[in-house]
């Protein structure tokens, strides 16, 4: 039987100085499925490579070509082996297929539950399919993982909360505007942190930024960055009369925005809610200003509550994704033994038979005058034809030429007699 | 066509309002838009049975059915329905079907449970002005509940993000902005409706008893409650009385009006008395 093995380094047991080394792009993807496909040993592969990892799965045609493969990343990424050998992991059978899907499901990412990484499987998938580098058992394979992963995504709440800061900013702005895009935001200070804090923000597109920084020179390039307008750090006061979200990341020691001044702007802008996002250590915006009705502060700390009880939820979720997964490792795991010379040509025996006795038990019912030897002759016979017309293409399963590929062959037949229905979903 | 099918009808829609409720409840536990979908069409199915056992029960008595309790609590469900899916169309916020089929639900329920009361044909109750004055202000207090279930979402939603501690709520429910302009919406028609209501009715008055207005304990209580909405669209109109402060008084104007809808006649009496017997 075919067995299945997957290698690779993930952010987990190598350094992103090392998975930088490790990576393979879009063209390095293609020459090097290029060269395994002319591997005699090597029957079905397929690379895996994203920022986070480097993942090589294949089916060896004998052995298991482990050594073989780590070989092969040596030269092709032109890196020692002592140097990654031993951030390598090496899965076969359940383990790696286990693996596969875990990664496609968004359970191995480093920030787990995110969405983009089933979309990064299938461009793989994409690669080895249009380079004929896979076959018949990793293409059923990947199916079987986009199928898996969209369940888990369907089925758990994996990728419903916000476990980073800006993440659940964004999130809360949200539930607070009904549409961002109508939405202005101020920065005060134009730091570091300001710009990552509105990274999601940006992505949503809203109606306007606005950066005050008490450099002015500085708020003027970030507002560049953004498309956005500069404005003084004094008018700061002026300005909440039109923003409706506040990102502060100012080194003040002092609150830069107090309780009586937001007061006043409330009272100028008929009391439309505003929204503070203090991401400053020590605080910038006064904590009393939560009290004001239809206004929210949230400071570092807040958010970072929010996150950690989500990345708890998450965590609950991921077991449910995990008996999910080892259900569907448990059935692939029986489609592939399946695949084998012997069950193959039992369950086509056995089809016939079943279809022999039906279409005997239906004609000779209505054939009452033939005598008990009549009709065991007629069984014999409808059976003998039956043994005869799957007679060569059992023969041919049972050798199927030196070069050719088994598994494809007992597909293809499980396909044509049908043989497979109930395991079709 | 006559009373027996009319009352077979109602029965088959209070079981159709009641299996929607039970629908909303399983979406909000289980956020699964299929609940959301059946529960939506068998709310809209219900408001069709009912209207067509309104329909039938009028032309078999030559009577509108508000002539005793539990006829008038059965029109009122009829109506809270009907804007239900009327503001369903225009929002699509779902999640206000919770509240709208719960209190569905427990105006049927009472509609079962409290006795049928004897109805004699009353000559006075009919004409254009009486019609108008019925539908208008049934709308009106629909859209007023409808008002109060977006203010208490609201009141949920805003807790949470204001104590920071966002829990079940907080995913279940849609933003503040939306729900506080649901509610604003809701409150406007339903004022809207309920002042058109009231002069209708002092016109139906005049035309009856000869006088605009007679100090009846309904009108009285009617009045006032219209009162306590005006201060209220005028407070967010003019001192930006948005968000919180609204959610709480759209809830209070409505438990109000439950009061002068039940109360003032069960406590107080006065020529509204008959709805309610």
């Amino acid at each position: 039987m075919a067995k299945i093995i997957l290698i690779g380094a993930n952010h987990k047991t190598a350094p992103v100085a090392l998975r930088e080394k490790l990576s393979f792009s879009s063209e390095e993807t293609i020459a090097a499925l290029e060269i395994l496909k002319q591997d005699k040993d090597i029957k079905e592969s397929l690379i895996f490579s994203t920022c986070n990892r480097t993942e090589i799965l294949y089916i060896p045609e004998k052995g298991d070509q482990v050594d073989k493969i780590i070989e092969f990343i040596s030269r092709q990424k032109k890196i020692d082996i002592s140097e990654f050998k031993s951030s390598l992991y090496v899965y076969k059978e359940d383990e790696a297929i286990l693996h596969l899907f875990k990664v496609a499901s968004s359970l191995d990412s480093m920030v787990v539950g995110e969405p983009q990484i089933l979309g990064q499987v299938k461009q793989a998938y994409r690669v080895a399919v249009s380079n004929n580098a896979s076959g018949v058992l990793l293409n059923r394979m990947m199916h079987k993982t986009f199928n898996i992963a969209k369940k888990v995504r369907k089925e758990t709440g994996i990728g419903d909360n916000a476990v980073s800061i800006s993440y659940a900013a964004t999130e809360l702005a949200n539930k607070i505007f009904s549409d961002l895009s109508q939405k202005s935001v101020m920065l005060l200070g134009a730091g570091e942190m300001a710009e990552l804090a509105v990274e999601h923000l940006i992505s949503n597109n809203v109606r306007q930024i606005i950066v005050a920084n008490r450099t002015f020179k500085k708020a003027v390039d970030l507002a560049g960055k953004f498309n956005g307008k500069a404005v003084k750090f004094e008018e700061r006061e002026d300005t909440l009369q039109d923003v409706d979200i506040i990102i502060s990341s100012t080194g003040a020691t002092d609150y830069v925005l107090t309780e009586t001044q937001v007061k006043k702007a409330m009272k100028k802008r008929h009391h439309n809610t505003l929204f503070f996002i203090d991401i400053a250590v020590p605080r910038d915006i006064d904590p009393k200003i939560n009290n004001i009705s239809n206004a929210y502060v949230y400071d570092i700390d807040d958010l970072k509550n929010i996150v950690e009880s989500n990345i708890e939820q998450r965590g609950k979720e991921t077991v449910k994704a995990e008996r999910y997964i080892e259900e569907a490792v448990v059935k692939f795991r029986k489609w592939l033994e399946s695949l084998a010379i012997v069950p193959t040509i039992k369950a086509l025996n056995e089809k016939m038979s079943s279809i022999v006795d039906i279409e005997c038990k239906k004609t000779l019912s209505n054939l009452k005058h033939l005598s008990q030897e009549d009709i065991n002759a007629i069984k014999r016979m409808t059976q003998a034809i039956a043994t005869r017309t799957i007679h060569d293409p059992i023969l041919f399963l049972r050798n199927t030429g030196d070069h050719r590929d088994d598994s494809l062959y007992l597909n293809v037949t499980r396909q044509l007699f049908n043989i497979d229905k109930s395991e079709k979903e | 066509m006559n009373l027996q099918t009319a009352d077979i009808i109602l029965k088959i829609t209070t079981m159709l309002y009641f299996t929607s409720m039970a629908g909303y409840l399983l979406f909000l536990f289980k956020q699964k838009s299929i609940y959301q979908r059946t529960a939506f069409y068998l709310i809209t199915t219900a408001v069709a049975f009912h209207l067509v056992s309104m329909i039938i029960y009028t032309m078999s008595t030559r009577s509108v059915p508000i002539q005793n309790l539990s006829q008038s609590l059965s029109v009122a469900a009829f109506f809270l329905g009907s804007m239900f899916l009327f503001f369903q169309y225009r929002f699509d916020l779902k999640i206000l079907g919770v509240f709208a089929s719960v209190l569905l639900f427990v105006i049927m329920l009472a509609v079962l449970i409290i006795p049928d009361a004897p109805v004699e044909n009353n000559a006075i109750l009919k004409g254009f002005w009486f019609y108008a004055h019925i539908i208008l202000v049934f709308t009106g207090e629909a859209a007023l509940a409808l008002a109060c279930g977006a203010g208490i979402l609201y009141l949920l939603q805003e807790k949470g993000i204001k104590t920071k501690s966002p829990g079940f709520f907080f995913k279940r429910l849609p933003s503040l902005d939306l729900l506080d302009n649901v509610g604003y919406t809701c409150l406007a028609t339903g004022f809207a409706l309920l002042t058109i209501g009231l002069v209708t009715g002092f016109i139906y008055a005049k035309t009856i008893w000869g006088r605009f207005w007679s100090w009846d304990t309904k009108e009285v209580f009617s009045v006032g409650s219209w009162l306590v909405y005006a201060a209220l669209l005028h407070l967010r109109l003019y001192s930006g009385w948005r968000g919180r402060k609204s959610a709480i008084m759209t809830i209070i104007g409505f438990l109000i009006i439950i009061f002068v809808f039940l109360g003032v006649n069960m406590l107080l009496g006065g020529h509204h008395q008959d709805f309610t017997k």
